[in-house]
């Protein structure tokens, strides 16, 4: 119970080839985690074991444990139950072709949510949530498509946040948006802590030490250090680490 | 956010009925789904059963009169069947039920069809794929399209009324229906099949391969003859295996424009009959548990074989070249 | 001439060359394509021009009269009408659904590669197969005798490859994002396809069905055994002659009629023989340019 997720010798497997090997790790629950690597890490993987949309790859196979709330997540018989407690942000935004207030409101009505104010509060909570509310009030009804990119992101988070998760996972979130908007959308995390865990998996080494508590460090398929962000970031303990983060990398 | 509760597998539960919807709608439906995935297959098999049921007394000799009760009936004589030209099932004195002439029959207006329309297929397929360009290569696809939308009488309908008298103008034979009127109007009937296949084949070849064609000198044509084409080409066969089975099946126009008469053919300018028309024409008249009946059952057991091993043989070649792109 | 192709430094005589070579092969090329288009705008407006003296708003309106000598052809257009409507019906939920299964459950394994090879063999079925299927499975072995339904059922069979394959082509041009991005907000399988997957497909998808459908009830073979038939008598007025068959009646059709007015009737006047053929182009011309014009509506409005 001490733990918001808790990852307990976790190896995925895509096929033949491995994605993740020997996992170990424990996420508190109010933090903001940091996990930084270089692509094909298994970054992105850590992610999609925790809300078991690995299940979508029809070749991945999972062993050891991955507990949420200190429940093996294999264990829970609604996944969808599951999933709703971990909203999820890609790399790249993805509007839903449907109008602005229909993309927050999917997830909701998706749990039987029906009632117009009640859908209408999550709707203004969320877009305000994820700062993007006072751009697009006049407009709700416009295609969420037609936004932005950095509008598109942050129209993302506010659906992620639309099913009051308890952690909410940004997959490399800044990669296809402007700095300013990343700068705004890392105000909002910084605020969101108290309310949920945050798991960043970020390729900007930086952004990770400027908002995690705690950082991680995946390299091949390995968790090659964990510790503190500024332990990390001034005296890793492994030399991979210390040349990833200083830049000297590869 | 949410309160903490001690965890329980309802912690993760739905709330307001979902749960339920989730629990036993979404199970009926993907049930639903996947049966209907399956339906095509459940198809193929009940044509297949259904048609040789029909056919099956002709060949066992035992025939179900109802309530269980099997009667003997007359067995069909399989050799001469496959190798008799005679076909002559309402004969009072001696019925003859021979499919060589009719086989001969679809055979020679299929292949003339193929000497037509492969060239031109490709020679067009070359065209859209690799020289028309936007718009016009949009407008001349719709209409090469048009040809396959024509329904099959209406094209029979041409030949009847369009070709024939045309044949009779300008060869001088007596009547214009014959196996080159049905070739011709087969041929356009199958040629959008080749196009729109070969096309695909011409475009999967990547772009590089065109420009070291270009690079190493050639002109367009050698690029087309030497590069496209050999890369191509087990596309370009399966277009013109999927043409043949598009001809091998067809019935009403080649029932209207073939003369219809059981000939064994020695010239383009013969009537014949073919495997599928006679089924269209015969079957009306047959007595259901005739051996005429039957027997026309077996040849549409015969055309399913057929198409079946043309399709399959087409599959496989054009999942041969997936294989190869993906290695 | 692999020389040539070798030689990385061609002569200008060569090019030259090769530029005339380039030009005849295009227009070689282009000849034959139309070649192939020529004679069908030929035929198209010969066809009409002999129709002309029987086109009338009459000819489509009345019902075939003394032989097809007088009158027009309503029963058989009202008919083939039918046949489509009915097939649809039967054959787009059961062919949509198994589109959804292809495109979004299957996997990749050998069910998976089963299934793609029936569709193809199904739609390599003769059509005359399919009518003698029509035969023995649904007017024998289920009773249903000739009739429309035993028709519209073996139409059904016929394009539900055509179906399967226009559905799942509709379904693919939907981005895999959508789906990942709904599932990861907690959607089931289901909700996902319901409320992303087919909203933004199915117009696609209906424009091929009915294209499909209307095509497939231009043949004459799966019908000519299953229950269509010359010359009913229908009324000539009034919601009988709107409705004039029902699912367990015999039925006329614009295909069957055609067939018969042009190959086994005497004495019926050519205009007539040629007006129904008019009709019958003029219904696939019409039916091919809506759903291209849907289709180029549909991507002017595409919303992402």
């Amino acid at each position: 119970m001490e733990y918001q997720i808790e990852f307990r010798d976790v190896s995925v497997y895509y096929g033949k080839d491995i994605a993740l090997q020997g996992i170990n790790l424990q996420i508190p629950r109010n933090e903001i985690f940091g996990i930084i690597g270089p692509a094909n890490a298994g970054k992105t993987t850590f992610l999609k074991a925790i809300n078991r949309t690995l299940e979508f790859i029809h070749s991945a196979k999972t062993t050891g444990e991955v507990l949420f709330d200190g429940k093996d997540v294999r264990q829970i018989r609604n996944v969808y139950g599951l999933r709703r407690k971990v909203g999820v942000v890609f790399p790249l935004p993805v509007g839903l072709p449907m109008s602005i207030y229909e993309n927050v409101a999917y997830a909701p009505r998706r749990s039987g949510i029906h009632n117009k104010q009640e859908l209408e509060e999550i709707v203004v909570r969320c877009l305000k949530q994820a700062m993007l509310w006072d751009e697009v009030k006049d407009r709700l009804h416009m295609l969420g498509t037609k936004l932005s990119g950095g509008q598109q992101q942050r129209l993302t988070i506010a659906r992620a946040l639309s099913h009051s998760p308890d952690v909410l996972c940004l997959d490399e979130f800044s990669i296809a948006i402007d700095p300013v908007t990343t700068m705004k959308i890392e105000d909002v995390l910084t605020e969101l802590k108290s309310e949920m865990t945050i798991i960043l998996v970020t390729n900007l080494v930086q952004q990770a030490r400027r908002l995690a508590d705690q950082t991680a460090f995946f390299n091949k398929s390995e968790l090659v250090e964990v510790g503190t962000t500024e332990k990390i970031f001034t005296s890793p303990e492994n030399q991979l680490t210390y040349d990833y983060v200083t830049g000297d990398f590869g | 956010m949410s309160e903490t509760t001690p965890t329980v597998d309802s912690d993760f539960s739905l709330r307001r009925g979902i749960q339920k919807v989730v629990d036993f709608m979404e199970p009926a439906i993907v049930g639903l789904i996947y049966l209907c995935g399956w339906s095509a297959i459940i198809f193929v098999m009940a044509i297949f059963f259904f048609v040789f049921k029909e056919s099956l007394p002709a060949i066992t000799g035992i025939e179900e009169i109802g309530g269980g009760v099997d009667a003997e009936v007359e067995k069909l004589d399989l050799v001469e069947f496959t190798t008799s030209p005679k076909w002559i099932p309402e004969s009072a004195k001696k019925p003859t039920f021979g499919i060589l002439a009719l086989m001969l029959g679809t055979l020679s207006v299929t292949v003339l069809s193929m000497v037509i329309a492969v060239p031109l297929g490709l020679g067009a397929a070359v065209y859209v794929s690799e020289f028309a360009k936007g718009k016009s290569r949009e407008i001349l696809k719709v209409l090469i399209e048009l040809l396959a939308a024509i329904p099959s009488v209406v094209w029979g309908f041409i030949g009847l009324v369009v070709m024939n008298p045309m044949i009779v103008d300008v060869t001088g034979e007596p009547v214009g229906l014959n196996i080159l009127n049905a070739g011709i109007v087969l041929a356009l009937m199958s040629v959008p099949i080749i196009v729109s296949v070969s096309e695909d084949a011409l475009r999967a070849v990547p772009d590089s391969f065109r420009e070291a064609g270009i690079a190493l000198g050639a002109n367009r044509w050698e690029m087309v003859y030497k590069v496209l084409f050999p890369a191509a080409k087990n596309g370009l066969l399966a277009a013109v295996l999927l043409g043949i089975g598009r001809g091998i099946g067809e019935t009403m126009a080649v029932l209207m424009c073939t003369g219809h008469s059981v000939n064994m053919p020695t010239s383009i300018f013969d009537p014949v009959r073919t495997l599928t028309a006679t089924i269209a024409a015969e079957l009306g008249e047959a007595v259901r548990g005739d051996m005429h009946y039957h027997t026309l059952f077996l040849i549409g057991v015969v055309l399913f074989v057929f198409a079946f091993v043309i399709n399959l043989t087409a599959d496989l070649i054009v999942k041969g070249i997936k294989v190869q792109e993906n290695e | 001439m692999s020389s040539e192709l070798n030689n990385p430094f061609a002569s200008t005589e060569q090019e030259h060359r090769g530029k005339k070579v380039e030009l005849l092969v295009k227009s070689c090329t282009l000849a034959m394509t139309w070649l192939l288009i020529i004679p069908v705008l030929a035929i198209i407006i010969f066809l009409v021009y002999k129709a002309w003296p029987a086109l009338s708003i009459e000819f489509l309106l009345d019902n075939p009269e003394k032989k097809m000598t007088a009158g027009g052809i309503w029963g058989p257009l009202i008919g083939t009408f039918f046949l489509v409507l009915v097939s649809l019906i039967i054959a787009a939920p059961t062919g949509i659904l198994a589109g959804v299964y292809l495109n979004e459950f299957a996997r990749d394994n050998w069910v998976t590669r089963f299934i793609n090879l029936a569709v193809v063999n199904l739609a390599g079925v003769p059509s005359i197969v399919h009518g003698l299927f029509g035969l023995g499975a649904f007017v024998y072995f289920l009773g249903m005798d000739r009739c429309l339904l035993a028709a519209s059922c073996t139409v059904a069979v016929m394009t539900l490859p055509v179906i399967i394959t226009s559905t799942k082509e509709a379904l693919a041009s939907v981005p895999m994002s959508f789906r990942v991005a709904c599932w990861n907000m907690g959607a089931t399988k289901w909700q996902t396809i319901r409320t992303i997957v087919l909203p933004n497909s199915i117009s696609g998808i209906l424009t091929g069905v009915i294209l499909q459908v209307a095509r497939a009830a231009g043949e004459t073979a799966p019908i000519l055994f299953t229950g269509a038939m010359i010359s009913s008598r229908i009324a000539d007025s009034g919601w009988d002659a709107m409705v004039p068959y029902g699912l367990e009646d015999r039925f006329m059709a614009l295909s069957y009629h055609l067939y018969i007015i042009s190959t086994q009737w005497q004495n019926v006047p050519e205009s007539f023989k040629f007006g129904t053929a008019a009709v019958m182009i003029g219904l696939v011309i019409a039916v091919n340019s809506l759903s291209i014009g849907f289709r180029i509506y549909l991507r002017a409005r595409k919303k992402w």
